[in-house]
């Protein structure tokens, strides 16, 4: 395979990149993680498979697909170029509470998480924001909403997902680029104050 | 990329892995993260014989630098078999990296500022 010519996009990071940072977006199954990776990412997304080496005893979410156990999760993951030195990518990074291992891993060197939450099915969310916290990620929401008249008040949400005064809510529309761009730089600047 | 179907297995199973690796274990994350930027150094001679999937990884990290999973990704490679083809060829000297980020507890401002101006940059 030649992977340097005859391609539309040229794959590899720009050759003065030193440093690549890792956020992860996260949230529950088919929150629409995948969408806003693809919509924000400049490589077209990559998937690859992380192995679990535990079985899982069940299988609770995956609707419609009954009785299909695996042990292999798929991470879907974009890159965006952020300066001549610094590459940025992006994981989107399953919720569920049986991936345990693979969070330590993904969590590891993380800068932060998007979290990803559906205002219809807030309560699939409460397992996710376990994780994150159980791993000491920093995090922003990000309430993936195409219609506005199901947005939930701010406050009403707060409350339901029982978030922190400081952690910043935003509502974005994963298809879209600049409003998926926009809770990514609140969830940054989040955590930038977080270290000041 | 619309699919919902975000947390489907991919393709490969637990054989080919066994195949491809010798029925080694899998190396954990350490030295090779997720987003370690790696290369073929230059004027490395391939290792003779080597098997498809390494002779695979060659060719694609001839080419310029690549994160881990990117290399899984673009061979449909799980990441813990990518990593430890990878650490071999690191171990017998064929593979630059880029340092990898400090973990996050020692996250520092330089970073983060730079990634919030480069997505103001780049988004507007």
């Amino acid at each position: 395979m030649d992977y340097t010519s005859g391609s539309a996009e040229n794959i590899y990071v720009p050759d003065a990149v030193q440093r690549a940072a890792k956020i992860l977006v996260v949230g529950h199954f088919a929150v629409g993680k995948t969408t806003l990776i693809g919509t924000l990412s400049e490589i077209t997304p990559l998937r690859t498979e992380e192995r679990m080496t535990q079985a899982s005893a069940h299988i609770d979410d995956l609707r419609g697909a009954p009785d299909k156990v695996t042990t292999t999760v798929a991470l879907d993951f974009g890159r965006l170029t952020l300066s001549d030195e610094l590459v940025l990518y992006l994981f989107g990074t399953p919720g569920q509470q049986r991936f345990v291992e693979l969070w330590e891993d993904m969590a590891r060197g993380s800068l932060g998480a998007l979290l990803l939450v559906d205002p219809a099915r807030l309560a699939d969310t409460f397992p996710v924001i376990d994780l994150v916290e159980t791993y000491g990620l920093e995090y922003a929401v990000a309430v993936n909403s195409f219609d506005p008249y199901s947005r939930h008040a701010e406050d009403e949400l707060r409350e339901a997902l029982d978030l922190l005064p400081d952690t910043p809510v935003v509502y974005c529309d994963a298809r879209d680029e600049k409003s998926s761009a926009q809770a990514l730089i609140h969830l940054v600047q989040h955590l930038l104050a977080r270290v000041a | 990329m619309t699919t919902p179907g975000e947390e489907q297995a991919v393709s490969s199973g637990f054989i080919r892995s066994y195949v491809i690796t010798g029925g080694r274990g899998l190396p954990d994350a350490e030295g090779l993260s997720l987003v370690t930027l790696v290369t073929i150094a230059p004027d490395r001679q391939q290792p003779p014989n080597p098997s498809p999937e390494v002779r695979a990884i060659w060719e694609l990290c001839s080419g310029g630098y690549l994160s881990v999973a990117e290399v899984a990704g673009h061979l449909e490679l799980p990441v813990g078999v990518a990593r430890l083809l990878l650490n071999d060829l690191a171990d017998q000297g064929h593979l630059m990296r880029r340092k990898a980020p400090p973990p996050a507890q020692l996250v520092d401002r330089k970073i983060l500022e730079e990634v919030l101006h480069g997505l103001h940059v780049r988004f507007g």
